[in-house]
């Protein structure tokens, strides 16, 4: 490892009234890759965004170089050589790969005009370097999530950074891109460029990181050395307790089968997909990003249509045309993308939750606002979701209690059959320990659930069972001993 | 990797087309509009015409004014809705500069134009630090606007009388071309060189997109904010002074649903409304396309009621047809 290029120390934040950060720190190397550690309003993101410009510190000190360095905006902290990629990727989708990464520093043939062939040839040279083979004149949003994040990648590394913040890049990443996100890591440490790296994937760290630093409650935990530091260390700091028993899993899978799915195909992503599903089972789906997983779980919960196969529900064979004929049947899905797909972001925790279960407090053109409050409270409380009110806003709550206040909406309206998708993404141990905690809770009681996960250690220590799928098939379900990383990797990579 | 070359280089060889690209790309409304001109050619004698063609082109002048600004501001995400009315404020003034204060027609012509563009400055300067939604700011102006019109005109017709003045909407070059022909081929130009080759152009298309990311990237995007409510008001107080001078007086009901031509012209050239992506060709395409829908329904005799109903049907199909195409794109 290299000189320290960045000191950053007693950095504090607060808004309005709300201190984010209290005592921020870290220390990075020239190339090394600096892990920063800490569940969701730990102060991670805050104290990036004071290094990356965004926000303004409210005190402490940051040394580049071991110079003072004042960083007001993003183009002064790119002038000190920072560069920070943001989880939700910064970048124009419509526009080309060179016109992305020459964003607001065009070049120019005659003052005011671009040279469009130059930028193109340009930010050809760039991505041939880093080999890859995409055409820089091509449209940046026709690229996978992956090797638009190289892009950013690419073009952070165009501005000269030095010091480069990424920030959760794995998190819609598969298995393959993120051995290829790591391998241009490497090529970076190489050139001895400092890496911040974020995120709550603990495994990856191992494999990535020299140093980690953990946060907590705003303020600097620790500093250790990845490969002397085992992991329940690094939960504990990270949480402040130890978590004795991350994962619960208690056996409760019984004989009755609940819903049998046979050989059905969307015309699409989905083919031939056969499965059953028991009470009090948890069934987990693993496979790569894009192999069907989520397009399953979309034809079972009446969001595709068939084009074949069938499927029963508790025995008798349904014809699920919508959502509503599968939440007539007792099926609920907590999908994918929170954001997009499960949360009305302007609206208040209470109408997230009963929003499922309007029927059960209006009546015609009456409205019981007190059996609305009851059902809302009810699950607020089963789940452990931390509010100030009902009347909070859903947006200003963290990852974790968002997933729990979603799982909640579901469960107030009882359902027989739950699949999950992607239960614990962009959520933090200690909330990720409670919704495995809910999920045995639930499957205890009878219900079913299916958990569609791209975390391995998630899917092998939560589920009874396992369904593989590849390229749109089922390429084996396993069960008991064969339920290991490679048995599911072989399968999940199965060409058809 | 040599495979990915010759992808590559294939990729290359097919952007480079970029006219062919495009027509390919509103090949729906191209051919509606090639569709409704052999219609038109066989069921009137009078459209094919010299002197209908010169006269479709000095209708569809001041819609395509007006679209080339609106392309701009839709572009970037917004919508500005006081086009319509920004044409009879600049009319009307320029018509009272010449006729109640006496002054020669270009002075008043370049007031005139500093006037309307004092409307896009309002825009510009509302949307930027308020954040009320570029719908709500230029419903606003757009009014506001015309009750100005109406209280500088008392609700009456400025006539003027002036050859210089009337000259910029009915005059001629070489006795048969309209002025206008001169006017279109000039604000295309230079609206085309903006969007497509500068800078400026980049960060339009860059803010439409994400703005977040434009503003990350170093981009000024209040600055292109400013720009594009500018570019538009300036693009509609000139259609407002060429009408001007063609009826050879201001009224205070010019332009009036102006907006929503320029509108459907921006989406019949596909253009996202949510910003970022659109071709200025298809833009044109969609001014061509109204303009000959009203001309040929003119020409036919049909009820001025059924042409409403007509052009609204067209525009729905000729965008459900580009949604269809973009959609099995994907």
């Amino acid at each position: 490892m290299g000189d320290v290029i960045l000191k950053m120390e007693g950095i504090t934040k607060s808004f309005h009234t709300v201190k984010a950060l209290v005592d921020g720190r870290i220390e990075l190397r020239g190339g090394e890759v600096h892990a920063l550690l800490g569940e969701n309003g730990a102060g991670k993101s805050t104290l990036i965004k004071v290094l990356g410009g965004i926000y303004q510190a409210d005190g402490g000190t940051i040394t580049i170089n071991n110079e003072p360095a004042h960083i007001h905006d993003v183009s002064s902290a790119r002038q000190h050589g920072v560069s920070v990629i943001h989880q939700e990727l910064l970048m124009m989708p419509h526009m080309t790969i060179a016109e992305n990464i020459f964003a607001g520093r065009e070049i120019e043939s005659v003052r005011g005009f671009v040279s469009k062939s130059k930028m193109v040839r340009q930010a050809q040279e760039m991505l041939d370097n880093f080999e890859l083979p995409l055409y820089a004149g091509g449209r940046l949003g026709k690229l996978t999530i992956a090797n638009q994040q190289m892009v950013e990648i690419i073009k952070a590394i165009s501005f000269g950074a030095r010091i480069i913040v990424m920030d959760e890049p794995t998190s819609s990443l598969s298995d393959k891109e993120v051995n290829a996100l790591f391998d241009s890591i490497r090529k970076l440490k190489a050139q001895g460029i400092g890496i911040i790296y974020i995120s709550h994937r603990l495994s990856e760290l191992d494999e990535i990181s020299d140093r980690i630093t953990i946060m907590r409650d705003g303020s600097y935990i620790d500093t250790v050395v990845t490969k002397d530091t085992k992991r329940e260390e690094l939960i504990s700091k990270m949480v402040g307790r130890s978590l004795e028993s991350y994962y619960t899993r208690e056996q409760s899978a019984t004989d009755e089968i609940v819903l049998k799915v046979e050989g059905i195909s969307d015309g699409n992503l989905v083919k031939d997909v056969s499965f059953d599903l028991k009470k009090g089972e948890i069934l987990g789906f693993s496979g790569l990003v894009g192999s069907g997983r989520s397009e399953a779980m979309k034809c079972i919960f009446g969001l595709s249509k068939l084009r074949s196969g069938k499927i029963s529900v508790g025995g008798k064979e349904v014809n699920l045309k919508c959502p509503t004929d599968s939440m007539k049947m007792g099926i609920g899905l907590v999908a994918e993308n929170r954001k997009e797909e499960g949360l009305y972001l302007k609206r208040n925790v209470r109408y997230n939750i009963s929003i499922g279960v309007l029927e059960k407090f209006i009546k015609g053109i009456v409205v019981k606002k007190s059996n609305e409050d009851q059902i809302a409270s009810e699950y607020v409380d089963k789940m452990s979701i931390k509010i100030s009110s009902l009347n909070q806003k859903i947006s200003n709550l963290s990852g974790g209690n968002q997933q729990k206040a979603i799982i909640g909406r579901w469960l107030a309206a009882n359902p027989k059959i739950l699949i999950l998708d992607e239960p614990t993404r962009g959520v933090d141990v200690g909330a990720k320990a409670e919704i495995y905690k809910i999920m045995n809770a639930l499957a205890k009681d009878g219900m079913a659930i299916i958990m569609v996960s791209s975390e391995m250690p998630e899917i092998l220590n939560m589920s009874d069972r396992v369904v593989v799928m590849s390229h749109g098939h089922v390429s084996g379900i396993v069960s008991g001993d064969d339920m290991n990383q490679e048995t599911i990797m072989t399968m999940a990579t199965k060409e058809f | 990797m040599s495979n990915d070359k010759a992808k590559l280089s294939r990729a290359q060889k097919w952007s480079s087309n970029s006219l062919v690209e495009s027509l390919k790309e509103n090949s729906g409304v191209l051919i509606g509009f090639l569709i409704i001109c052999v219609i038109l050619s066989v069921s009137s004698e009078v459209f094919l015409t010299q002197r209908n063609v010169f006269n479709v082109l000095r209708q569809l002048a001041n819609n395509l004014f007006l679209s080339c600004g609106m392309f701009m501001v839709i572009l970037l995400g917004g919508i500005d809705l006081s086009v319509g009315s920004n044409m009879a404020v600049s009319g009307v003034l320029c018509a009272g500069f010449i006729s109640y204060n006496l002054l020669p027609a270009p002075v008043a012509i370049v007031l005139a134009l500093l006037c309307g563009l004092i409307i896009g400055l309002i825009n510009a300067t509302i949307i930027s630090f308020t954040n009320i939604p570029p719908f709500i700011v230029t419903l606003a102006t757009m009014n506001i606007g015309r009750g100005f019109a109406r209280l500088y005109t008392s609700s009456k017709t400025i006539p003027v009388n002036n050859d210089l003045f009337g000259g910029i909407g009915t005059g001629n070059i070489f006795g048969v071309v309209p002025m206008q022909a001169i006017y279109i081929i000039i604000i295309l130009i230079m609206t085309g060189l903006i969007l497509g080759s500068s800078k400026l152009g980049r960060h339009i298309y860059a803010t439409g997109d994400n703005r977040t990311a434009a503003m990350f990237s170093g981009i000024n995007t209040t600055k292109v904010t400013f720009f594009v409510f500018m570019y538009s008001a300036l693009m509609s107080s000139f259609a407002g002074i060429v009408l001007a001078s063609r009826m050879f007086a201001g009224t205070a009901t010019a332009g009036e649903g102006a907006e929503m031509d320029a509108i459907a012209a921006v989406v019949l050239g596909g253009t996202s409304m949510s910003g970022g992506v659109g071709k200025l060709s298809g833009v044109v395409i969609g001014v061509f396309l109204i303009a000959v829908l009203n001309n040929g329904m003119n020409l036919l005799n049909i009820d001025s009621s059924w042409q409403f109903i007509v052009k609204g049907i067209v525009i729905l199909i000729a965008v459900y047809i580009d949604y269809l195409k973009k959609t099995r794109d994907k």
